[in-house]
């Protein structure tokens, strides 16, 4: 534990070192991030042009590694007390944020404050419920948001003699086991294996994973998706693994070639996906909206988001906060939302950027990139789809997929895998109750 | 005797000693120290509520059956990778050691893999044995064998004890060579006119004369898996399938880094300490009595 301190402070000399370099009246904002590749070409540009569009804020954007990196780095800055001004965090990293009361500085008290012009209505609910407190607060400002999407290999379809992509559930498993006849390793598999099967499986029906809104109304919430919905999807999947015809792929996205390689055909993923199969799949694919059980009534309901949002730090002078401010502002413009989305297949945050999006014509020729918001938009948010918050959410979608892959190793059965999972996760929660700041 | 009369003082050799002791007080026993404070407290990650709660982090770390599995998981572990790199490094050390054409290109090719971090390493074998895309996969497959490491927790603990004892084995090749070469010719060249054949040489004069590097690399090599091989495991496999790979030093990392559950990562680490001072302890004690020097 000491160690980290001590990086934590020698990070923290290296940041003042560089803070302190340009003896200038100019206020450094320091944002750390997490984006690799395109995504963070993206970042830089957002960052050269605020600065360039006015000479009293300098944002300075700093890699910080994974998302788990990033999430690190800035605890261990803050308790070094040399927290960024701007943090990056994803979308499971929100309870632990939103409970260091004293750490952060929520977002719709900054805007407040520094009198710029917010209006929470301007941006998507489904995007920002999720960052929101159950009123309606926001808390963190939404950066890159995606949701999940089925991935389709439309020339292994025709191939295996089934018409059209599966709409549901049903459906689904009838085509894998069609197409193991064509593709025996593989007929559909899945990425981020809780957040598809758990977390969007349960809003896209309107059931909830836990009880007080899925803890956006309390900490004090208890798991509850071990109900004979959930092991219905679970027993299929089992019974698909024994030939292949569901095979799975790991807890994150590192399955995801098999989707470009051509080996499994029908492939769940995020839809930030995109530009990977855009650039690699060497045959005809589209993206369809994730399955239902359609025996279930209402669904499908609406997806919830993936990807991260920036958390600003508490105790920053008031110049940095407004800078920071200015800087959202900045982000939400109508023309830049517009921009990063076509550019980075992330979804735009607002309304009005998702409908010049619309009216220009773009998703008529990038269909794919509108399922998403399809998804996002289907229905208004319930308090089973708005978002979801509970503590050490990280370690728990571990814990899930541990139970999932017993079950799918037939070392459990799916009902036992999902009541372990259930009871796991809340001793969890209990404990991050018990630290969490009143 | 005459020399102690030249440092009267105490002062001298302590200040000498001082540097070394400034090192490992700070980078050994005030984290160590700092360790144990902090697995009886109960903490939010930012540190902004703290509670002081005695054993309760190791009374709930001995409740939960996940533990006890990484004990297990811990133990096969370190014997298969312990065991294989040992026996690995000490073949190629002795194969390496006669006089052969071009041996400095193999001795050098040998070492080179402890150049490759252990996280890299791991990547490379993620390559090869990444089901579906993976050569060795597709081989293994083709073969008629459903390698799965991804679902299948036997196959996931062959690939990182494979991964382990390749990034372990140069190292142990090194020692293994050195030992072989402080070994003196002498006694190798009477035995073989005495008329032992090379296997009898091997085990009743080179072995038991290796005893001392044996013995440390044993040491070395516990180490090793016991805390260094987190890097492997965290590129390989995660922990999973269903913690089939989940070591001690890997939950320690999960549960702090990951879980945000300091104390009870520090209650953990704590006992690992424990462990592997018990451990080295036991072997100092009993082992070593039959290390000839």
């Amino acid at each position: 534990m000491a160690y980290r301190g001590f990086g934590a402070a020698a990070a923290g000399v290296v940041t003042l070192a560089f803070a302190a370099s340009p003896a200038s009246a100019v206020t450094e904002i320091q944002w750390w991030h997490a984006m690799t590749g395109p995504n963070n070409d993206v970042v830089v540009k957002l960052a050269n042009d605020f600065n360039a569009s006015q000479s009293d804020y300098k944002i300075v954007p700093t890699f910080k590694g994974s998302y788990a990196d990033t999430l690190n780095a800035g605890i261990a800055a803050f308790r070094a007390g040399n927290a960024p001004g701007i943090m990056q965090v994803f979308e499971v990293g929100t309870a632990t944020m939103m409970s260091a009361k004293g750490a952060i500085k929520p977002v719709f008290e900054l805007m407040k404050e520094q009198g710029e012009k917010f209006d929470p209505q301007s941006y998507l609910p489904a995007i920002t419920g999720y960052y929101s407190t159950s009123k309606g607060d926001m808390l963190s400002f939404p950066f890159n948001s995606s949701s999940m999407v089925m991935w389709v290999n439309l020339d292994a379809l025709k191939q295996a003699g089934v018409a059209e992509p599966p709409k549901t559930w049903p459906e689904v498993f009838a085509d894998a086991k069609k197409l193991h006849a064509t593709h025996p390793t593989c007929g559909f598999s899945s990425s981020w294996i809780t957040w598809g099967l758990i977390e969007q499986f349960s809003a896209w029906h309107n059931v909830p994973i836990g009880t007080k809104a899925n803890g956006l109304d309390g900490f004090d919430t208890v798991l509850e998706f071990n109900t004979p919905l959930e092991t219905k999807l679970l027993e299929n999947l089992v019974e698909l693994q024994k030939d292949k015809s569901y095979d799975y792929s790991g807890r994150t996205n590192t399955g995801e070639g098999r989707f470009t390689s051509g080996e499994c055909p029908l492939y769940m993923t995020s839809s930030a996906f995109y530009p990977n199969v855009k650039a690699n799949a060497k045959f005809a694919y589209t993206a369809v909206p994730m399955p239902y059980f359609p025996d279930v009534a209402g669904a499908p309901q609406n997806s919830i988001i993936g990807g991260a949002s920036l958390w600003v730090m508490a105790g920053k002078s008031a110049d940095e906060y407004k800078g920071i401010a200015k800087f959202f502002t900045f982000l939400s413009d109508t023309d830049r939302q517009v921009y990063l989305h076509e550019v980075s297949g992330y979804l735009p945050i607002t309304k009005a950027a998702y409908e010049k999006t619309k009216e220009s014509g773009f998703y008529d020729k990038n269909p794919i990139l509108e399922v998403p918001l399809k998804e996002l938009t289907n229905k208004p948010p319930t308090e089973n789809s708005r978002g979801l918050r509970f503590g050490s959410m990280v370690q728990m979608r571990d814990v899930w997929s541990e139970e999932i892959e017993a079950a799918l190793a037939g070392k459990k059965s799916a009902k036992d895998a999902l009541d372990a999972a259930v009871s796991r996760g809340n001793q969890m929660l209990r404990q991050f109750e018990r630290t969490a700041v009143k | 005797m005459e020399n102690r009369a030249i440092f009267s003082g105490k002062l001298l050799a302590f200040l000498l000693a001082a540097p070394q002791l400034a090192v490992s007080l700070i980078f050994f026993y005030w984290p160590a120290a700092q360790a144990l404070w902090q697995s009886f407290l109960v903490q939010d990650a930012f540190g902004l509520s703290t509670e002081f709660v005695w054993f309760e982090n190791y009374a709930a770390l001995l409740k939960t059956p996940e533990y006890y599995q990484a004990i297990g998981v811990t133990f096969v572990f370190s014997i298969l990778v312990v065991a294989f790199s040992l026996a690995i490094g000490l073949l190629l050390a002795v194969m390496a050691n006669r006089n052969i054409a071009g041996v400095q290109i193999y001795r050098t090719f040998l070492i080179i893999p402890y150049a490759v971090a252990p996280a890299v390493a791991s990547v490379l074998f993620i390559f090869m044995f990444q089901p579906g895309l993976g050569m060795i996969a597709r081989t293994l497959q083709r073969g008629g064998i459903d390698w799965n490491p991804v679902l299948n927790g036997t196959h996931a603990m062959i690939l990182v004890v494979i991964v382990a004892v390749w990034n372990q084995i140069s190292y142990n090749f090194l020692f293994f060579l050195a030992g072989l070469q402080s070994i003196p010719k002498t006694v190798i060249e009477a035995a073989a006119i005495d008329g032992a054949r090379p296997m009898r040489r091997f085990w009743t004069i080179i072995f038991p004369l290796l005893s001392p590097t044996t013995f440390f690399l044993i040491i070395v090599n516990i180490t090793y898996v016991f805390f260094n091989t987190l890097g492997i495991i965290d590129t390989a496999t995660g922990g999973g399938p269903n913690g089939a790979t989940q070591t001690l030093v890997y939950k320690v990392f999960q549960d702090g880094r990951v879980g945000a559950d300091l104390g009870g990562s520090a209650a953990q680490s704590v006992i690992l300490m424990i462990i592997v001072v018990v451990l080295t302890a036991f072997q100092f004690r009993y082992v070593e009595k039959k290390v000839h020097y």
